[in-house]
C-alpha cells in the first residue's frame, strides 16, 4: 500500500522521466559512495555521468543494473520500481568495459545467451541474433571465439549481446576505455549512431569528458558521490556552475575577483590580476561587494603584439611557453600581475600575422561575454 | 599471466640452478626409480641385482588379497573423489565469492582445518562420532566402507577447496555479472558460466582427491571394520616388517599409470588452453 | 515484497550450507566428542568408555575422571614424546626450507615453459602414493639396503650405515614426504612477486645477493610462513613415517596416540592424547587460520 502511494506522491516535473532516481544513497561501512543522488533521464535519451575515479559513478551504475543494493532511495524504470529487483529481473541489460565476453562460447551462442534465458523459442532466437549480427556488422564472425576478435570487434560482439534483448535501459561501463586512442572517436560516433537508429535509452559511466560531449545528449557531473550539474554538453561548458565543473570540463583560466559595479545590464568584478576590472555585460545573483571567481576560456582570448583598443577585458604579460598542438597553438602568457593563463589560438588566426614567440611581449583580451562568473 | 617475467638484467646464477634443482629432484625422484629398478629384480633383497624377473608381477596377481583389497579401495576413491570434488569445489567457490557472512572466520577454520590436523586426530574424532551416534540412533551401525568415504572425503574435500578457490579466485567476475544481467539466476550463471570456466582446476582437485584417498592408511585404519580391508592398510601392515618385492611390483605400476595419466591430462589441457 | 526477501534470505543460506554443515558435523563436533571421552574412564563393552552424565535415583551425576590427563602430565615418557614430536618437526621444517627456498627459486626464475615442466614435476610425486614412496626408502635404508651396498661397493665405508630404524631415517623419510608442501605455498608467493623491484634495485646500485637479502626474501615471507605451518603441524602428529622408518625410541605422539589406541584400546587415553596435542598445536594452528583468513578476506572483497 505504501508502495503504491509513493509512487504517486514522487510527482514532480520529472514524473513522466523514463529512468528516475530518486535519492539514491550507497554506504560501505563508513564510506558514503553515492549521496543522495536523483536523476532524470528521458526515454530514448543518450546520458552520459561524467567523473574522475572514485567519484562514485561506478557504483551508481552498478545499482541500477541491480549487482549493488541500494542502501536507501528508489529507482523507477517506466513507471516500475525496481530498487529491489535482482539483475537478471530486470529490464536493463549493461554492457561492461571488460565486455565480458563468454570465453567458453561463440560469438554466435554469446549473443543467445540472453534471449535463451527468455525461454524463447529457437527459431526466433536464430533470427534475432543474426539480425543482432548483422546491426554491428560481425554477422560473418559468428563462429569464432571472443579471443580470436580485436578490441573494436569485442565490443561490437558485446554490443549486440547488450541490445538483442531490446532492454528498456542499455547501461555502458566506460565505453572507449579499453579501445586505442584512434579508432575511439569513431567508435564513439557509430555507437551513438546505431543507438539513436534502435531509439534505446542509455545511460552511460565515463571519466572521458571528450567521450560525453560527443556522446550524450545529456551530461551529469559527478564528484564524491553527488552531481554538480546536469545539463546539456553546450550548458554544462559554456554555464558551468562552480569552479569545480568549470575545471573539470575543458580547460580554463580561473580569476578571483570582487563585484564592484552591480547593474541589471552589466556588472564589473575588480580583480589584481588585471589593469582594468572585468565587464561582463549581464547580471548577476550575487550582490555587490560579494568576492566570486570568474571562468575564462583559453579559446575565448585573443593574442596580439599590439594593444586591443577596449578599455575593459585586456591585459599585457609575456610569452612564457607555446606549443603547437595541429590545429591550434597553446600559449602559456605570464600577465604582469604574475599569473599565468592559458590561450588557444587557431592555426589559421596565426597564419594570417607574424604569430608571437616564446619571450614576446603580447596582449590579450576577449569579449564582454565571453566569461562566466562563478560563486562556487 | 606472469606480467613482469623476464624483466630484470641479472639472470640467476647457472651453477647455483643447476645444484639446487638437480639434487633438490635427484632426491625426490630416486627412490621412486629404486623401486621401479627393484620390482624387475630376481632377488627378494635389494641388496644386489640377480637378473632381470617378473616373478614379482606374477605374484603380484596371483596375491588375492591385496587384488581384493585394490579393488575396494579404488572403489572408495572413486566415490571419494567425487563427493569431495563437488563439496569441494561448492566450499572453494564460497570461500572465494562469499566473504560477507557471519561465520565466515569460522568457515575459512573449519575448510583449512583438514589440511593441517594431523590424520590421526582426524581418524579418532570420526570414529568416536560415529560409535556415538550408534550408541544414540543405532546408525551407521558397523563401520566399513560408508564411514572410511565420510573421512576421506571430509579430508579431501579440503585440498579441493583450496585449488578450486583459487582457480575461482582469478575468474572474472565480470563474466558471472555479464550472465545474471542477461537474465540468468545464479545457479544457472554457476552451472553453465562458471563450472566450465573452473573444469580444469575441480578436475585437478578430483584426481588429488582419488590419490589421498587409495594413500591413506591411517583414517582408513580408524574407520574401516570387519572385511572392509583397503589397499593401503594391507600394504602397510605388510612393510612394517621388511621389504616385501610383490609391493615393489605394484609400487611401479602404480606409479607409472599415474605418471602416464597426469602426462596424458595435463597435455590436453595444454592443449585446450592454447585453443 | 516481503516474501521476495524472507525467499532470498533462505537461498543465500541454502546456497553456504551443505559443506558448512558437513563440515561442522564431520569435523567440529568430532572434536568435542574427543574433549568429552578424554573425560572419561575406560571400561569393558561397547563402547568401551563411560558416560560422564548419569541419572539415577533424581540424581544427575557427572563424573570427569582426570586420570589421562594427570599420566600425561607426570610420566616423563609422554612429556618427552611430546617434546620430541616437537622437535622433529622444526628441524623436518628447516630442512624443507633449506632444500625447498631454493629449488622454489629457481624454478620461479626459469622460463615460463620451462617453469611449468619444473613444476610438474615437483607435483608429479604427489599424484603417486605416498606410503609407497616412503616404503622405498625402507629398501634403501636398510642395512642391505641400496644406500649401504653403493657405498660398499665404492668403498667408502666398510661397514652398513646404521640408518634404517633411527631417527635420521624418520628425518629423511619426514623431509621427503613434505617437501612438496613447502615448495607449492613459496612458489605461489614468489611468482607473484613483481622482478621490476629487482631492477629498481640493480638500478640503484645494489648487488644481486643484497637485492635478494633485502627485498625478494622479505616479500617472500608469507610464502615461507604458510609453506612452514603446512608441513610442521601435520608433522608433529605422524605417524606412518616414523613407524616404517622410526627405532623403537623414535618417540612420536602420533605413534603414542595409535598404540593407546589399537593396543591397548584405552579410548580415553587416545582422546586425551589428542586433545593436548590440538592444544599443543593451538600456537601454529592459530597463525595458519589468520593467514588463510587473511588471504580469502582479502579476496572475498572487491
Amino acid at each position: 500500500m505504501g508502495q503504491a502511494t509513493g509512487h504517486l506522491i514522487g510527482l514532480s516535473g520529472d514524473a513522466q522521466a523514463f529512468v528516475r532516481l530518486q535519492d539514491v544513497t550507497k554506504i560501505f561501512g563508513e564510506t558514503v559512495a553515492v549521496q543522495s543522488v536523483s536523476l532524470a533521464i528521458q526515454r530514448a535519451e543518450i546520458f552520459a555521468l561524467l567523473g574522475s575515479s572514485g567519484c562514485g559513478k561506478s557504483t551508481l551504475l552498478r545499482m541500477l543494473a541491480g549487482f549493488e543494493p541500494v542502501s536507501s532511495g528508489q529507482i523507477f524504470l517506466d513507471g516500475e520500481d525496481i530498487t529491489d529487483l535482482a539483475p537478471y529481473a530486470r529490464p536493463v541489460n549493461m554492457m561492461f568495459q571488460s565486455y565480458a565476453l563468454f570465453p567458453h562460447m561463440s560469438v554466435q551462442a554469446n549473443v543467445a545467451f540472453g534471449l535463451k534465458q527468455e525461454k524463447v523459442p529457437s527459431a526466433e532466437i536464430h533470427e534475432r541474433v543474426y539480425e543482432a549480427l548483422e546491426l554491428v556488422q560481425m554477422s560473418p564472425f559468428a563462429k569464432r571465439r571472443p579471443h580470436q576478435l580485436s578490441g573494436g570487434q569485442q565490443q561490437r560482439v558485446a554490443l549486440a549481446r547488450s541490445l538483442v534483448k531490446r532492454p528498456k535501459l542499455l547501461l555502458l561501463d566506460e565505453p572507449m576505455s579499453a579501445l586505442d586512442k584512434q579508432i575511439r572517436h569513431a567508435t564513439q560516433i557509430e555507437l551513438v549512431r546505431l543507438i539513436e537508429q534502435l531509439g534505446v535509452t542509455c545511460f552511460m559511466v565515463t571519466h572521458d569528458q571528450e567521450e560525453a560531449m560527443t556522446m550524450a545528449n545529456r551530461v551529469a557531473v559527478m564528484t564524491e558521490g553527488q552531481i554538480r550539474q546536469t545539463g546539456t554538453p553546450q550548458e554544462v561548458y559554456a554555464y558551468p556552475n562552480s569552479r569545480f565543473v568549470a575545471g573539470f570540463i575543458g580547460s580554463t583560466n580561473l580569476f578571483e575577483g570582487i563585484i564592484s559595479v552591480d547593474q541589471p545590464g552589466h556588472i564589473m568584478i575588480e580583480s589584481e590580476d588585471l589593469p582594468r576590472a572585468f565587464y561582463v555585460d549581464h547580471g548577476v545573483s550575487e550582490p555587490l561587494g560579494m568576492a566570486v571567481s570568474i571562468s575564462l576560456r583559453p579559446e575565448q582570448i585573443r593574442v596580439t603584439r599590439v594593444a586591443p583598443t577596449q578599455e575593459h577585458n585586456w591585459a599585457h604579460g609575456m610569452v612564457s611557453h607555446l606549443a603547437w598542438m595541429g590545429s591550434y597553438a597553446l600559449y602559456q602568457i605570464r600577465l604582469d600581475s604574475g599569473k599565468v593563463i592559458e590561450a588557444s589560438v587557431p592555426s589559421q588566426v596565426l597564419a594570417t600575422s607574424e604569430p608571437p614567440g616564446i619571450d614576446d611581449e603580447v596582449y590579450v583580451s576577449w569579449g564582454h561575454d565571453s566569461v562566466t562568473v562563478l560563486s562556487s | 599471466m606472469a606480467k613482469a617475467s623476464m624483466s630484470t638484467t641479472h639472470q640467476p646464477s647457472a651453477l647455483g640452478r643447476w645444484l639446487a634443482l638437480g639434487l633438490g629432484f635427484a632426491f625426490l625422484y630416486l627412490p621412486i626409480l629404486t623401486l621401479i629398478v627393484f620390482s624387475f629384480n630376481d632377488s627378494a633383497m635389494m641388496t644386489s641385482w640377480a637378473g632381470f624377473s617378473f616373478r614379482w608381477y606374477e605374484a603380484l596377481i596371483n596375491d588375492q588379497a591385496l587384488l581384493r583389497a585394490a579393488g575396494l579401495s579404488f572403489k572408495v576413491a572413486l566415490m571419494t573423489a567425487t563427493a569431495a570434488a563437488a563439496l569441494g569445489t561448492w566450499a572453494g567457490y564460497i570461500l572465494a565469492r562469499k566473504g560477507r557472512f557471519k561465520g565466515f572466520a569460522l568457515y575459512v577454520g573449519l575448510v583449512s582445518a583438514p589440511l593441517v590436523i594431523p590424520e590421526v586426530v582426524l581418524g579418532l574424532s570420526l570414529l568416536l562420532l560415529f560409535v556415538e551416534m550408534d550408541a544414540l540412533f543405532g546408525w551407521p551401525g558397523e563401520r566399513g566402507l560408508f564411514t572410511i568415504w565420510v573421512g576421506h572425503t571430509t579430508l579431501c574435500m579440503a585440498f579441493v577447496a583450496v585449488i578450486v578457490q583459487s582457480r575461482v579466485r582469478d575468474l572474472d567476475r565480470s563474466l558471472e555479472e555479464a550472465a545474471l544481467d542477461l537474465g540468468a539466476s545464479p545457479l544457472k550463471v554457476f552451472f553453465v558460466i562458471t563450472l566450465p570456466l573452473i573444469m580444469p582446476a575441480v578436475v585437478s582437485g578430483w584426481l588429488l582427491a582419488f590419490t589421498l584417498s587409495l594413500d591413506d592408511v591411517v583414517i582408513a585404519s580408524f574407520l574401516s571394520g570387519p572385511g572392509a580391508t583397503l589397499l593401503s592398510p594391507e600394504i602397510f601392515s605388510r612393510v612394517r616388517l621388511g621389504v616385501k618385492p610383490e609391493v615393489n611390483a605394484l609400487a611401479t605400476v602404480f606409479v607409472l599409470g599415474v605418471a602416464l595419466f597426469v602426462l596424458i591430462v595435463n597435455a590436453l589441457q595444454r592443449r585446450q588452453e592454447a585453443n | 515484497m516481503m516474501a521476495g526477501l524472507w525467499r532470498a534470505r533462505w537461498s543465500a543460506i541454502a546456497s553456504i550450507a551443505p559443506p558448512y554443515v558437513w563440515l561442522v558435523l564431520f569435523l567440529l563436533l568430532p572434536f568435542f566428542l574427543v574433549l568429552k571421552i578424554s573425560l572419561a574412564d575406560l571400561k569393558f563393552g561397547i563402547p568401551p568408555y563411560t558416560s560422564l552424565v548419569s541419572f539415577k535415583d533424581e540424581v544427575l551425576d557427572l563424573t570427569i575422571h582426570l586420570r589421562g590427563y594427570i599420566l600425561l602430565f607426570s610420566d616423563s615418557l609422554y612429556i618427552d614424546t611430546y617434546l620430541n614430536s616437537l622437535k622433529i618437526a622444526a628441524i623436518t621444517t628447516l630442512c624443507c626450507a633449506v632444500i625447498g627456498y631454493p629449488m622454489a627459486y629457481y624454478i620461479v626464475r626459469s622460463r615460463p615453459s620451462v617453469r611449468h615442466l619444473l613444476l610438474l614435476a615437483v607435483i608429479l610425486p604427489f599424484w603417486t602414493s605416498l606410503l609407497l614412496r616412503v616404503y622405498a626408502w625402507v629398501g634403501i635404508l636398510r642395512n642391505d639396503g641400496v644406500l649401504n651396498n653403493m657405498l660398499m661397493y665404492i668403498g667408502v665405508i666398510s661397514a652398513p650405515l646404521e640408518i634404517y630404524r633411527t631417527d635420521i631415517a624418520v628425518y629423511i623419510g619426514l623431509v621427503y614426504a613434505y617437501l612438496p608442501f613447502f615448495i607449492l605455498p613459496l612458489y605461489a608467493n614468489l611468482v607473484k612477486m613483481d622482478l621490476r623491484l629487482l631492477d629498481a634495485a640493480y638500478d640503484l646500485g645494489a648487488k644481486p645477493w643484497r637485492a635478494f637479502l633485502a627485498i625478494t626474501l622479505p616479500l617472500s615471507m608469507p610464502g615461507v610462513v604458510a609453506g612452514s605451518l603446512l608441513v610442521f603441524i601435520p608433522a608433529v602428529g605422524e605417524y606412518v613415517i616414523p613407524e616404517m622408518l622410526g627405532g623403537a625410541n623414535t618417540l612420536m605422539m602420533g605413534r603414542v596416540m595409535w598404540n593407546e589406541f589399537f593396543t591397548n584400546a584405552d579410548w580415553p587415553m587416545a582422546s586425551a592424547v589428542t586433545v593436548v596435542m590440538v592444544l599443543l598445536l593451538l600456537v601454529p594452528l592459530i597463525v595458519f587460520q589468520l593467514n588463510q583468513q587473511q588471504r580469502f578476506e582479502r579476496e572475498a572483497y572487491r
